[in-house]
């Protein structure tokens, strides 16, 4: 028997494609963000409202990663954005080499802020860089306060929580506090916004972090 | 699954270098923090490779534990869950040394 020494990282491909789509993010001023949840957690709503409350003051740009149907991408275009669908045809999360692509058929010189809603699961795309400058994870309160540490990978590599449906708090078993207690425990530097994307309360908060985030990178 | 595909894109490439070798096991490092459950992984390596020269080969996964430093206080220790804070002085501010590894290590083959 013979040993072949290899050495190689299973990611560089990725890797290195996320890490030219991070140097046109640079070079054209482009705020990005990866935007993952769970199926269902109120990204697509979030994003409808953040568009709305954003009209006029950025110029934004949206690309949407689903498994199957654009559905979602429909939704988006009809608040006159632009939005480029990848669908990944049973793939679990986006790569980076989907999303330059993607980014290939956007006007990326007139763009201030680039969404990448990602496919909605919290364990593989957290292994996928895309060359974002911020993951940003949306929790909803329905799916229980020990998310973080059902999925620590994902809270560990997401500096931005959005912590959704808190219209639904009276209904549904959920500590906000333990929430935050398990998810700081994991990445001690994650910051928090409080949504409804359904009655639009908090989203203001979120947006204002995204419009002072989105101005120095111009 | 794409993760067990770039495995087998890299073990293809490097048996290019190396004709008329039936590939035993393949030996991957992956970090815990990387949360990639080696039985799935395993499973998803046969179901790519069944029907190619790789079929019949193992995929073996080597855990590599994660190992902290403390930037308080210095000290470097390993973590058995997800809740980074130092076992010594309680600080929260830690730099991972490893844990993040998704490597192919090694191919052994029969020739």
């Amino acid at each position: 028997m013979k040993i072949i020494t290899v050495e190689r990282k299973v990611l560089k491909k990725n890797d290195e494609v996320a890490a030219e789509n991070r140097e046109t993010f640079r070079r054209q001023g482009i705020f990005a963000i990866n935007l993952l949840s769970s199926p269902g957690a109120g990204k697509t709503t979030l994003l409808e409202k953040t568009i709305a409350a954003l009209a006029g003051a950025l110029r934004l740009a949206v690309v949407e990663g689903d498994v199957q149907t654009d559905l979602d991408a429909q939704r988006i275009s009809r608040q006159g954005v632009p939005v480029v669908q990848i669908v990944t045809h049973g793939a679990c999360h986006l790569e980076a080499p989907l999303v330059q692509d993607a980014m290939a058929r956007l006007a990326m010189d007139s763009i201030d802020l680039l969404i990448i809603e990602n496919v909605g699961n919290l364990v593989c795309p957290a292994s996928f860089d895309l060359g974002e400058h911020v993951k940003v994870i949306v929790a909803s309160t329905p799916e229980g306060d020990d998310k973080p540490i059902k999925y620590p990978k994902m809270f560990r590599v997401c500096d931005v929580c959005v912590l959704n449906k808190i219209d639904l708090l009276p209904h549904v078993d959920f500590d906000t506090e333990r929430f935050k207690r398990f998810a700081l425990e994991i990445n001690p530097r994650i910051t928090f916004f409080e949504t409804s994307a359904r009655t639009g309360e908090g989203v203001e908060e979120w947006v204002e972090w995204l419009r002072r985030r989105s101005a120095p990178a111009r | 699954m794409s993760i067990a595909q770039s495995i087998v894109e890299i073990v293809e490439e490097t048996l290019r270098a190396e004709p008329g070798t039936r590939v035993e096991r393949v030996v991957v490092r992956i970090g815990r923090l990387v949360a990639v459950g080696p039985d799935s992984l395993a499973f998803c390596y046969e179901a790519i490779t069944e029907g190619t020269a790789l079929a019949g080969s193992d995929l073996v996964v080597e855990e590599v534990p994660v190992r902290v430093r403390c930037r308080a206080c210095g000290e470097t220790t390993e973590l058995e869950t997800f809740t980074f804070r130092c076992a010594r002085c309680g600080g929260v501010e830690l730099s991972a040394l490893s844990g993040n590894e998704l490597v192919v290590s090694h191919i052994e083959v029969e020739q």
